[in-house]
């Protein structure tokens, strides 16, 4: 089981409730950087239409619902942060079985999000809160690759 | 035309594009007087949210963020990105000194190197968070890959 100091605690649920009031800025922000930065995860998003080019992903609808959809996925491992592994079983069989996402791309996506982040908090992102906010990511990754086989 | 030294178009140089290599250079001159920020914060945050990278430097009396001997050796880390973006037409041969030092004398497992790129990542986006665009992203992210294949090249 993963223990939570209470600055870990704090600074994660922190962080998501500053993200919350920004959404859709936010989420689509950390996806499409991650289409851009590493265009083989467009592998997964064959159906979202034009990807062609850094304009056209940040200017796809279904690039920003999407963010929405992953954001909400953190959003419950941030209020199940005592048993991310269970809460997320079911999407780890779905992005396994179904989606059939390379695990090695939720840490491509995760470093996308820390940057969106750090560039959102400013000076507020310290070695501390960053520490604390990657441990979370790495929790996350580790609970949705547990049920691949 | 002079003679090709052997690593003249090597693949490493053919795969950072004009546009690339025009990114990274507007974007390092760019941010050129925070230098020195950038150093102690990259650097402070490897120690700090990697800390198996602290086995480095275990002789030091302070590893904590902003020391000062972290502050001077994160000058040193940016002292040698800046020669980098000055020798990004020819990476291999314009980091072979610094790649004999990682390899025989500081013999830093290559893999810390992902890390550092990863923590010069987030502090560039963290103080120029307009600036640091997806397409800059992409272009530094190509940039510190294969200055890191550069700096591991001597190791083997």
């Amino acid at each position: 089981m993963v223990v939570w100091t209470d600055f870990e605690t704090a600074t994660i649920k922190d962080i998501f409730s500053k993200l919350d009031s920004e959404v859709v800025g936010f989420s689509s922000r950390f996806l499409y950087r991650c289409l851009i930065v590493y265009p083989w995860t467009q592998r997964y998003f064959a159906k979202f239409g034009n990807l062609y080019n850094a304009a056209a992903i940040m200017g796809n609808p279904m690039v920003a619902a999407h963010g929405k959809t992953v954001v909400q996925g953190l959003e419950l491992a941030v209020k199940n942060m005592d048993n991310i592994k269970a809460t997320y079983a079911d999407l780890s069989v779905l992005h396994s079985e179904k989606l059939r996402v390379d695990p090695d791309n939720f840490k491509l996506l995760a470093d996308c999000i820390t940057i969106v982040v750090a560039a959102q908090m400013g000076a507020g992102f310290t070695p501390e809160v960053q520490a604390a906010f990657q441990k979370f990511l790495a929790v996350v990754i580790s609970a949705l690759g547990k049920q691949y086989h | 035309m002079g003679g090709t030294s052997d690593h003249r178009g090597h693949p490493l140089e053919m795969s950072l594009s004009a546009k690339d290599k025009a990114l990274v250079r507007g974007f390092w001159a760019k941010i050129a007087p925070k230098a020195d920020e950038i150093g102690n914060e990259a650097f402070s945050r490897l120690l700090h949210v990697y800390p198996q990278t602290k086995t480095y430097f275990s002789h030091w009396s302070d590893l904590k963020p902003g020391s000062p001997p972290v502050r001077k050796h994160g000058l040193k880390v940016v002292g040698g990105l800046s020669f980098a973006v000055d020798k990004i037409d020819d990476l291999i041969g314009g980091m072979l000194t610094l790649s004999e030092l990682h390899a025989f004398q500081l013999r830093v497992d290559p893999a810390n190197f992902k890390l550092l790129q990863h923590c010069i990542m987030v502090v560039l986006s963290m103080l120029f968070p307009n600036d640091f665009t997806a397409e800059v992203h992409l272009a530094m992210d190509k940039f510190l890959s294969r200055l890191a294949l550069a700096l591991s090249d001597k190791y083997r």
